[in-house]
């Protein structure tokens, strides 16, 4: 296997973007990062591409061929590719592209990740998220997501004493670090109280436990480490990059108090890497909601299960603390655009493992990813090294 | 929506689901391959009886479409007293509900293709007396 | 052995609204209102409740307690004037939700408040025929009322289920007989959302004449007098014509009290007589004798003489009607709009 490094990466802004078609966003983030990797772009040897439901938010499927025709890849017909796994689509397109990479298959490739979701209502938004759980029965009962990550917040209270202000602490936390990145959806501190105060969306989820879906790209370059040496000085091993699946509905598993997807993935994730929890110094979490941040704290093994919340009481997850999670102000301040997310998530580690994070760097060597489907019926997890 | 809804009256207007006879692994809803026995899955349909207690439970304000009229309505984890776990509505004040609550099934409506459309009915739940 | 009831069932929705709560909106004195009607208060069924889904819980009732396999019920027909579809019927959603088979009769009946006594009679002619072994009599409604009719007072909601049957008898129909005639008190035209009536016409050229007709001929043919009969129940469209019917024809109180449900629950028209019928059923003994008469306009009456067998001893009766009568959840008028969807939403 060949190893695989980050080369360029490229974002755009994240939030309601009204003046910006679907085509533009993602152009944007595409030339931002053959510009940091100091590529002309007919280099490129493939494309990946995740996109949850273009064909529900814009009527338009074949959106890898769209972005490889608007970004110029067409014209030498380079092949696209669009994966799909809810939120965790991104995160499927990196890997992809990582893939493609190892297996000395491409020597240069480009993962995107792109979302365009203010085009509709947010009730139509609301249905169309619902379509990443079971739409047989749990979408049928009006189990909407948020409603499902309600259900795994009561039992994690139930079964281990977290409470609504630990949850409010990851918020704001959040939105704290959402304040240095300028990339940032929100850029504006909150208080606990303003959670607390903020209206239930699904008890006892509320409007500041919930991240934003908002419009967005985000692009990432990689290649092997011989092509990698040429571009870059400071390139982005990836040392692993792993996924695994759960069952769809949170009624057919065993605890929904923790993602069975994200333990397994971030196994073999530690096990490729020849890593332990310990060696991390940076993570971005799927925190659609702060409760999937805490989870995820006892998932990826920071903490036994069920004491997530010591992490968030104690500032250790803080951008001072030992192990910063989400410096980027994660989905809850930096913005959810869905298929966006988990190569996002890889253009903020890249950024603070080369120190180039501003306001907001931590000193890392070893930063993780993780981005999550649904409720977990799909895992990603990424481990990337400064070389 | 209508063949999708159809095909799974059944299922929707009881509580049908499904047991591997090979290992004992209730399903629900019915699966009729079982993720642990594989090719060795032994399937037949199986009826619940309807009643259970509530591991988790939400009040959910922000609705899709179809739900607005029925808001703040209450989502449930209802483990069967002789089956699995069943996502479902329940029918109650959302002050009276907590988890370990006692529940029953009953036949309710969900929602309805808009005033000329067809009606979904299906199983919820309501405190038993 | 004659057909009859092998086993009931009632459902009566939890939500309620008082007279006092409606009157104070339309200007009127809720004690007028209280004293000229003898209805206090109405049950009002919940946005995700109709008459199917009243209907499938009245008959899972039935089938529970009468420990009947859904399988060997041959007809499903269910009365009501509010069924959830014109065009579509609600015996079939019964019929799948209790689950028996697909080898069975069905048909909706409408016959304004006795289309449900009309299953009945139809149930009780197959089984004695031979046709089938079970059938599923179903009377059911969430009646329609113009806001600020007087009918608000009383339309309300509720369901009766009967399987009939030759095995397991718990009453026995000793006789029915119906009177008959096209006399346009109440209707409800094609396409209209609520009912129009014929104000005083409706009491004695309809209800009074088809009820006290159907009870003198069923007595009549029988040989019975009222005093024969432990209990009587009238269609109740209000509180009082039931007990002007049953003084005109020589019933005591103590007759029709039991079965006398509309004051608390109002007017739940095919469901009517049925769960007046089927509260006196919770408390009879082996050897009484009951008398049912529904009413439905337009205009007919059915009328029935049932004597409870030595079955009853051992069947189970808990909740009775009653119990479900005294619940309930009472809800403001405005809360009563949104939920009989009297509000004009946009979109």
């Amino acid at each position: 296997m060949e190893r695989v490094a980050i080369i360029g990466v490229g974002q755009s802004e994240f939030g309601e973007l009204w003046d910006k078609g679907f085509r533009e966003i993602v152009l944007k983030a595409g030339i931002d990062a053959l510009e940091d990797a100091g590529l002309e772009g007919k280099e490129i040897e493939a494309m990946y591409v995740g996109n949850m439901s273009g064909g529900r938010y814009l009527a338009q499927e074949h959106i890898a061929a769209l972005i490889a025709d608007y970004s110029g890849l067409s014209e030498m017909g380079v092949p696209s590719t669009r994966v799909e796994g809810a939120d965790a689509s991104g995160g499927l397109a990196l890997r992809q592209a990582y893939l493609s990479v190892a297996s000395g298959l491409h020597e240069i490739v480009i993962a995107a990740g792109a979302e365009k979701v203010t085009d509709v209502g947010s009730e139509m938004t609301t249905d169309i998220m619902a379509s990443s759980a079971d739409r047989e029965w749990e979408g049928f009962v009006g189990a909407t997501i948020p409603a499902l990550y309600a259900l795994m917040a009561r039992m994690h209270f139930t079964k281990y004493g977290t409470t609504p202000e630990d949850l409010a602490l990851i918020s704001v936390k959040n939105h704290r670090n959402g304040a240095l990145n300028p990339k940032a959806q929100f850029r504006r501190e909150i208080k606990v109280e303003d959670v607390l105060k903020s209206p239930f969306v699904a008890e006892p989820l509320r409007l500041l436990d919930c991240a934003p879906l908002s419009d967005g790209a985000a692009a990432i370059i990689l290649a092997n480490e011989k092509v990698a040496r040429e571009y870059t000085d400071s390139p982005v091993f990836i040392k692993a990059c792993t996924q695994a699946s759960d069952y769809l509905a949170l009624q057919n598993r065993e605890d929904i108090t923790t993602m069975r997807a994200v333990k397994i993935a971030a196994d073999m994730a530690y096990d490729q890497a020849g890593l332990k929890p310990e060696d991390i110094d940076v993570v971005e979490l799927h925190d659609s909601f702060t409760i999937a941040e805490l989870i995820a704290y006892e998932d990826l093994g920071f903490v036994e299960k069920g004491r997530g919340a010591e992490l968030i009481r104690e500032g250790i997850t803080s951008l001072d603390g030992s192990l910063p999670a989400n410096p980027s102000g994660g989905l809850k301040a930096c913005g959810h655009a869905i298929g966006a997310t988990g190569i996002r998530q890889a253009v903020e580690i890249t950024y603070q493992l080369r120190g180039k994070a501003g306001k907001r760097q931590v000193e890392a060597e070893m930063g993780l990813s993780l981005n999550i489907g649904g409720t977990g019926a799909t895992a990603v997890i990424t481990i990337y090294e400064i070389g | 929506m209508i063949p999708r809804f159809w095909r799974k009256i059944k299922y929707r207007y009881d509580i049908v689901g499904s047991v591997c006879e090979n290992c004992g692994t209730q399903f629900y809803p019915p699966r009729n391959f079982c993720p642990i026995c594989r090719r060795k899955s032994k399937i037949k349909e199986q009826r619940f009886n309807g009643r259970g207690k509530v591991l988790s439970y939400t009040i959910v304000h922000d609705t899709p479409d179809e739900f607005k009229l029925n808001k703040p309505y209450i989502v449930a984890l209802i483990e069967l007293d002789d089956g699995p776990i069943i996502t479902s509505q329940v029918v109650c004040d959302p002050q009276e509900i907590e988890v370990g609550m006692r529940v029953v099934k009953t036949f309710r409506k969900y929602f309805e293709d808009g005033e000329d459309g067809v009606i979904y009915y299906g199983t919820k739940f309501v405190p038993e007396k | 052995m004659k057909a009859g009831i092998v086993s009931y069932g009632t459902y009566i929705p939890r939500l309620r609204v008082s007279v006092d709560e409606i009157a104070k909106v339309w200007g009127e004195s809720p004690d007028n209102v209280k004293v000229g009607l003898g209805v206090y208060r109405k049950s009002v069924p919940d946005l995700d409740e109709d008459t199917a889904t009243i209907s499938v819980e009245a008959a899972r009732e039935a089938i529970e307690r009468g420990k009947i396999d859904p399988e060997r019920i041959g007809a499903i027909f269910v009365g009501s004037e509010s069924h959830p579809y014109v065009v579509k019927p609600t015996a079939t959603i019964v019929g799948d939700a209790i689950g028996c088979g697909n080898s069975f009769h069905a048909a909706d009946f409408e016959f304004a408040c006795k289309a449900g006594t009309a299953g009945i009679q139809v149930c009780m002619g197959m089984v004695e025929s031979g046709m089938i072994e079970f059938g599923l009599a179903i009377g059911a409604d969430t009646s329609q009322s113009a806001p600020g009719d007087p009918l608000e007072y009383s339309a309300s909601a509720g369901g009766a289920a009967f399987v009939v049957g030759k095995k397991g008898v718990i009453a026995e129909i000793e006789e029915t007989l119906s009177f008959t005639s096209d006399t346009p008190d109440f209707w409800r035209r094609e396409g209209q959302p609520y009912p129009s009536h014929g104000g005083r016409f409706t009491g004695i050229p309809a209800y009074f004449r088809h009820v006290t007709s159907a009870a003198i001929q069923i007595m009549e043919k029988t040989g019975y007098k009222p005093s024969d009969f432990d209990y009587a129940v009238f269609h109740q469209p209000n509180g009082k014509f039931p007990i002007r019917a049953a003084r005109i024809l020589g019933f005591t109180k103590e007759q029709i009290n039991q079965g006398l449900v509309v004051g608390y629950i109002g007017n739940t028209y095919s469901g009517s007589s049925i769960i007046g019928f089927s509260a006196i059923l919770d408390i009879a003994k082996p050897g009484d004798k009951i008398l049912l008469v529904s009413f439905g306009s337009g205009a007919g009456s059915d009328a029935f003489i049932f004597n409870v067998t030595d079955l009853m001893e051992d069947y189970p009766r808990v909740p009775t009607v009653w119990d479900k009568i005294n619940g309930g959840i009472t809800v403001d008028y405005s809360t009563y709009l949104k939920l009989r969807k009297k509000i004009r939403l946009k979109g």
